[in-house]
C-alpha cells in the first residue's frame, strides 16, 4: 500500500519550463499546487555559481546536468525489422535532469514557428496540392493558429527575457530583422546581443549574396532586465558556458532566472525533488485521473499524490512514456496507423560547413549559445516544395557558442585524433575556424513513433519506451539542398580550407554522436480525438483533467529550435485552464 | 550561592540608587493595558487592530529574531554578543514555553521596559527603542500577538551566557545606566520627519546596529547612527553625511533601498538584507520615505572625502578580470542585480568589513516581493589572497569619483580567519 499525501488541486509532473509556467500561472488562481521533480533541486546559487559551473569535464563531457540512463532511458531502433536496444550512454540527445530541466542547460536559441508551419498540410494543399505529400508522411495542421498563439509567444518572450531584432511588427517589415518571420505584436523585450566576428563575417557574405541576415534571437540577456514576475536578469558576459551548463551570471533564460524564485514565494505552491512519477492513476470510470503515484527516492517508497488536475510537464519523451504507461490515449500502432499516443515522433535534420582561415582570429572563447547572425532565406516558407522535390526548410546560423578545449576544437578532416599530428593541428588551427549551420526541419512519418518496449524494463519494473526512428529521403533531400546553397556561400568567403557535413542519401540514424535535443511529438495536438492525443488546449482527449505540455504537442517539428513554441503553448494552455476549465471542469473541445 | 550574593549585591546597589532606580523601573504608564486576561485566553476579533498590529510587528521586525525554524515566533535565533550567546524567546501564545501566560500589562512591561516573565530582559531585545512605541501601537501589537498560533518549544535564553552575564538582575544596573525610560518625543516639528523619527528610533530600532556601543554594550549617543561593526559585518553611517551617509542620495533612493534592498546602486546583504526581507519591505512607501527624510536630516559624523589613492594598476587589472562582468567596466553595476560602485557611498567607510566579507564568503541580495531573484555573489577566497583583495577594494573605493582610505591586507586576513574562509589555491 503506497503512502498517501494530502490531496492537492493540481499536481505538476516535472519542474522545467512548462512546469514552472503552469505552476506560477495556476498559483495566481490560489490553487493548492505541488510539483514533483524526478531530479535534484538546483538554483543559480549555489549550484551554478562561479567557478564551480565552469567545468567542461564535469558538465560538458560527463553530463552531470543530464538525465541518468540508469534511472530513465529509452530503447532505440531504426525500423521495425530491428530489435531496439537501450540508450545506455547519452549521445544523440540530452534530456535534462533536476529542477529547471532542459530549460536550464539549453543554448538559449528562442524562435517562434512560422505561421505556415502551424498549418503545414493546408499550406501545401493550397500551393501545390496534397498529392505532393508522400504517402507515409503524416504531417498535419496544428489545431491552433499562429495568430491565436501570437500573444502567448510574446508573453513567453517577455517572461524569458529574449534578445533580438524584430523583422515584422504587425505586418510592417523592419530593417535588420527577419523579413520572413511571423508577425509580432511588439518588438523583442531586449535588443539583440552583439555578435562575434564569425557571425559578422557570415552576415556580410550573406548580404553580398542577396540574402537577409539578422541577429539570432536568444534567451540571453543583452542588458539588465526585470520581467513581469520581478525576476531579474543581468547582461551576458559571453563566457560561452551555455549549453550543458547552468548560467552563473543570471543571463540565460531558464526557469531559475525567469520564474522559480517568485514561484517559491507562493504559500500555495510547493515542490518535492527526487520524486519520480511512475504513473497517472485513473478514476473507476476511466474518464478522469485521480492523481499520480511517484517514487520518493529519499524514503525509498511509492507515494500516491491525489489531485484534481494532473499536468504532465516532463521532457517530451518522459511525457509520452507516462501516457503510454497510464493508458492516456490509445497507443499508436505503426502497422495500422491507428491510435494516437506515440504518434508523429519528430526530430531535426541539421547540416553545416566549417571553414578554416589562416589569417583570421575568431577568439572562440568569446561566445554565447545564441550568438551570431542567421538567415531564413531557405526557410519553410521560402522553398518551392513542388519544384525542389521535398517538403521542408532550414534556417542558417553562424556564431560560435564556446571555445571549450575538449569538445570545441574544429580541425581539418584527416587530422590525427591524438599525438604529435593532432597537437600540431591544434596549434595551427585553434581560433581560426568558423562554421555555418543549417537547422532544418524533419517531417512526421507513419514509421517514426514511440511505444512501450516488449523486453526492457526500468528499476521500477516499468517497460522502457521504445523509439523507432530513421532518416527519411524527403529530409535528406532538404539537407542536400541546403548543402548546394551553403557551399557556394562559404566559398565566397575564401577560406583556406573548408569541409561540409550533411547527411547523404541512405544515411541511417546514429544514436551515438550528439545531434540535437529537439525530440518532438508523441502526444500531438489534434482537431479530432482519433488523430492526436490532446486537443488544442493540450488537454488529453480521453481524460479531461490531464494536460500534457511541451514539444510532445508538436504535430510535426518546425525548422526551428522548439522552446519558443513550447513556451507559447504553455501560456496558451494556462490561459485556457484559468479562463475556461477551472470554473467548469470538462473537455474543452 | 555565589550567584545569589552577586545578584543581591546588584539589588542592594539598586536600592541605594534610590529614586534613580525607581525611575528606571517605573512602568506606571503601562497601566493603560489590561492586567487580567492572559494572552492564551484571548484572541482579538478586532480585524483592523490585528492588521495594524501586524504592521507594528513588521516595523519592529519581531519575526526576524523570534522565528528560527521552530515555527513562527517560536524563538531559537542565536545572537552572539561580546558577553556570550543569547537565544531569542518563544513569543507564541503557548502558555508553558511562550508568552501565553502574560497579560497585556505584562506584555507592555516586557516590550517597552525590558521586564519579562523570567526577569529582566537583555538589551539584545531592543526595548530601549521599543520604549518609544505609543500605547495605540502596543494595543494593536497585543491584538496581533493574540492571533499567533501557540507553539510548544522551550527556550533557555541564557544557556549560552557565561557567569556572571547569565544573571538577569544584573541588567538592572545596566538599565539604570543606559535605559531612557520615556515614551516618544519628536525632535522635529515637521509631520513627515516626526513619523520618520518615530519609526527609525522606535519600532525600527536602527540604532541597535548602526550606532557604536561602549564597553558595556550601550549605544554611544554622541555617535548616533554613525556606523558600527556588528559581528562580521559593518552597519554603515546612515545620517545625512554626504561622504559616508545618505546625504548624496535622494529620499526616494533611500526608500527604494529600504523596500527592495537596492536603489540600483547600493545593495543590502547580510543582516541588512534580513531587515529588508522581514521588515522594511512590508512598510508603506510613505513610511519608508519618512524614515529616509528623517535619516537624511541628521547631521552625522562630519566625515569628508580624502584625496583619492593613485597607482592602483594591480587592483584595476584584478577588477577587470574578476569583477567587471557583473559590476561593469565603469563600476556601473547590473541594474537591480549587482551593485554599482561608482557613486556608492556605502563602500567608502574606513571599516571595510562588508566588502571583505562578501569577497571572502560571497553574498546574497535580499529576496523581496519586488526583487525575488535574491542574486548571489560568489566567494573569491579560493582565488585571491589578502593583498589581492585589498588591491581590488582600493581600486573600487578610489575610482569613478570615489575616494577612501587604503585597505590593510592584515584586516582582510583577520576576517578571513574569523570567517573561516580558507586560503587561496596555490
Amino acid at each position: 500500500m503506497a503512502r498517501q499525501e494530502a490531496k492537492k488541486d493540481v499536481v505538476i509532473v516535472g519542474l522545467g519550463w512548462t512546469g514552472a509556467i503552469m505552476g506560477i500561472e495556476l498559483a495566481q488562481e490560489g490553487l493548492e499546487i505541488v510539483a514533483l521533480e524526478r531530479g535534484h533541486d538546483q538554483n543559480t546559487v549555489p549550484n551554478f555559481q562561479y567557478p564551480n559551473m565552469i567545468d567542461e569535464l564535469k558538465y560538458g563531457v560527463r553530463l552531470k546536468m543530464m538525465q541518468k540512463p540508469s534511472q530513465q532511458t529509452v530503447t532505440v531502433r531504426r525500423n521495425e525489422g530491428e530489435t531496439a536496444l537501450p540508450y545506455r550512454s547519452l549521445g544523440s540527445f540530452l534530456p535534462g535532469n533536476g529542477v529547471g530541466g532542459a530549460g536550464t542547460h539549453w543554448n538559449g536559441l528562442n524562435w517562434r514557428p512560422q505561421a505556415e508551419e502551424m498549418r503545414l498540410r493546408s499550406y501545401i494543399a493550397e500551393n501545390w496540392g496534397e498529392q505532393i505529400i508522400p504517402e507515409d508522411m503524416t504531417i498535419g495542421d496544428y489545431p491552433v493558429t499562429y495568430d491565436e498563439l501570437e500573444p502567448f509567444f510574446a508573453r513567453f518572450e517577455r517572461v524569458a527575457g529574449i534578445s533580438g531584432t524584430a523583422g515584422n511588427i504587425k505586418g510592417e517589415l523592419r530593417e535588420g530583422g527577419n523579413p520572413f518571420e511571423g508577425w509580432r505584436s511588439e518588438d523583442y523585450p531586449m535588443p539583440a546581443m552583439p555578435s562575434t566576428w564569425d557571425g559578422v563575417k557570415f552576415a556580410e557574405a550573406a548580404k553580398a549574396a542577396g540574402y537577409h541576415p539578422f541577429p539570432s534571437p536568444g534567451g540571453i540577456a543583452s542588458r539588465a532586465y526585470v520581467n513581469e514576475y520581478g525576476m531579474q536578469m543581468g547582461p551576458c558576459n559571453h563566457c560561452g558556458f551555455c549549453e550543458r551548463y547552468g548560467c552563473f551570471q543570471y543571463s540565460k533564460s531558464s526557469p531559475q532566472t525567469a520564474i522559480l524564485d517568485r514561484l517559491k514565494q507562493y504559500p500555495n505552491f510547493s515542490y518535492r525533488t527526487e520524486s519520480e512519477v511512475l504513473r497517472v492513476e485513473m478514476a473507476a470510470d476511466g474518464k478522469t485521473a485521480t492523481g499520480v503515484t511517484y517514487f520518493d527516492e529519499k524514503a525509498g517508497e511509492e507515494v500516491f499524490q491525489p489531485a484534481d488536475i494532473v499536468i504532465l510537464a516532463t521532457y517530451q519523451l518522459n511525457n509520452v512514456h507516462l501516457m503510454l504507461l497510464s493508458g492516456i490515449g490509445q497507443p499508436y500502432d505503426a502497422r495500422t496507423g491507428e491510435g494516437v499516443t506515440g504518434k508523429n515522433y519528430g526530430y531535426q535534420m541539421n547540416g553545416g560547413v566549417t571553414m578554416f582561415f589562416k589569417d583570421e582570429h575568431f577568439n572562440p572563447f568569446i561566445g554565447t549559445g545564441a550568438n551570431g547572425f542567421c538567415i531564413d532565406d531557405f526557410g519553410m516558407n521560402n522553398i518551392d516544395y513542388g519544384a525542389e522535390g521535398f517538403i521542408g526548410g532550414a534556417y542558417w546560423r553562424s556564431g560560435q557558442t564556446n571555445g571549450q578545449p575538449i569538445r570545441s576544437m574544429p580541425l581539418p578532416s584527416g587530422t590525427p585524433t591524438w599525438g604529435a599530428g593532432w597537437k600540431r593541428a591544434v596549434g595551427e588551427w585553434y581560433g581560426h575556424a568558423m562554421s555555418i549551420g543549417a537547422h532544418g526541419s524533419c517531417m512526421s512519418y507513419a514509421t517514426n513513433h514511440l511505444d512501450l518496449d516488449p523486453t526492457y524494463t526500468d528499476r521500477h519494473g516499468r517497460p522502457l519506451m521504445r523509439m523507432t526512428f530513421n532518416w527519411n529521403a524527403n529530409d535528406i533531400r532538404q539537407t542536400q539542398f541546403m548543402k548546394s546553397k551553403m557551399e557556394p556561400l562559404a566559398q565566397s568567403m575564401n577560406p583556406d580550407l573548408m569541409q561540409s557535413s550533411f547527411k547523404k542519401e541512405g544515411a541511417q540514424y546514429d544514436v551515438r554522436p550528439y545531434q540535437t535535443t529537439h525530440n518532438t511529438g508523441g502526444h500531438i495536438m489534434s482537431a479530432t480525438p482519433d488523430t492526436g492525443a490532446v486537443n488544442r488546449y493540450s488537454q488529453a482527449w480521453d481524460k479531461h483533467n490531464v494536460f500534457a505540455l511541451g514539444a510532445g504537442n508538436f504535430v510535426q517539428n518546425t525548422q526551428y529550435n522548439p522552446t519558443g513554441l513550447v513556451g507559447g503553448l504553455a501560456y496558451w494552455t494556462a490561459h485556457a485552464i484559468r479562463t475556461q476549465y477551472l470554473s467548469n471542469p470538462r473537455p474543452l473541445v | 550561592m555565589k550567584m545569589k550574593i552577586l545578584g543581591g549585591a546588584v539589588a542592594v546597589a539598586a536600592i541605594g540608587a534610590g529614586i534613580w532606580a525607581w525611575t528606571t523601573l517605573d512602568t506606571s504608564r503601562n497601566a493603560v493595558a489590561d492586567d487580567t486576561v492572559r494572552l492564551a485566553d484571548f484572541t482579538s476579533t478586532d480585524a483592523k487592530a490585528v492588521k495594524r498590529g501586524e504592521y507594528v510587528m513588521r516595523a519592529a521586525d519581531c519575526s526576524a529574531c523570534h522565528t528560527k525554524g521552530n515555527g513562527e515566533f517560536a524563538g531559537g535565533y542565536e545572537m552572539p554578543t561580546p558577553f556570550g550567546t543569547l537565544v531569542s524567546s518563544n513569543i507564541t501564545t503557548d502558555v508553558d514555553s511562550g508568552i501565553g501566560a502574560m497579560t497585556e500589562r505584562d506584555f507592555f512591561d516586557a516590550v517597552r521596559h525590558g521586564q519579562g516573565s523570567k526577569g529582566l530582559l537583555y538589551p539584545a531585545m531592543p526595548y530601549t527603542a521599543y520604549a518609544k512605541l505609543t500605547d495605540q501601537d502596543m494595543h494593536d501589537l497585543w491584538a496581533f500577538m493574540s492571533t499567533v498560533e501557540p507553539v510548544a518549544h522551550k527556550i533557555d535564553e541564557t544557556a549560552g551566557m557565561p557567569f556572571p552575564f547569565n544573571i538577569r538582575l544584573a541588567m538592572l544596573g545596566w538599565d539604570m545606566l543606559f535605559f531612557q525610560n520615556k515614551g516618544f518625543e519628536a525632535t522635529a516639528s515637521d509631520e513627515v520627519l516626526k513619523r520618520g523619527e518615530y519609526l527609525v528610533e522606535g519600532a525600527g530600532h536602527c540604532s541597535a546596529c548602526h550606532t557604536p556601543r561602549n564597553a558595556l554594550g550601550a549605544e554611544i549617543a554622541s555617535q548616533h547612527l554613525e556606523g558600527s561593526r556588528v559581528g562580521a559585518w559593518f552597519a554603515p553611517e546612515i545620517t545625512g553625511n554626504a561622504h559616508l551617509g545618505l546625504g548624496a542620495s535622494g529620499a526616494d533612493e533611500v526608500a527604494a533601498y529600504l523596500g527592495t534592498g537596492t536603489d540600483g546602486k547600493a545593495m543590502a546583504t547580510g543582516p541588512m538584507a534580513e531587515a529588508v526581507e522581514h521588515s522594511l519591505q512590508y512598510l508603506t512607501e510613505d513610511d519608508r520615505l519618512a524614515m529616509a527624510a528623517y535619516l537624511k536630516s541628521l547631521p552625522g559624523s562630519g566625515a569628508t572625502a580624502p584625496e583619492p589613492m593613485t597607482g592602483l594598476e594591480r587592483g584595476a587589472l584584478a577588477y577587470e578580470v574578476n569583477c567587471s562582468a557583473c559590476h561593469g567596466t565603469a563600476g556601473e553595476g547590473m541594474g537591480l542585480l549587482a551593485p554599482a560602485f561608482a557613486g556608492n557611498h556605502g563602500i567608502l567607510a574606513d571599516d571595510v568589513t562588508n566588502l571583505a566579507h562578501v569577497m571572502l564568503k560571497g553574498a546574497r541580495a535580499a529576496a523581496t516581493d519586488v526583487t525575488p531573484t535574491s542574486a548571489g555573489m560568489p566567494s573569491f577566497a579560493w582565488k585571491m589572497d589578502d593583498r589581492q583583495i585589498a588591491d581590488v577594494l582600493d581600486y573600487i573605493r578610489n575610482s569613478w569619483g570615489n575616494a577612501a582610505a587604503p585597505v590593510r591586507a592584515e584586516d582582510i586576513g583577520a576576517l578571513r580567519g574569523e570567517l573561516d574562509a580558507g586560503a587561496p589555491l596555490r
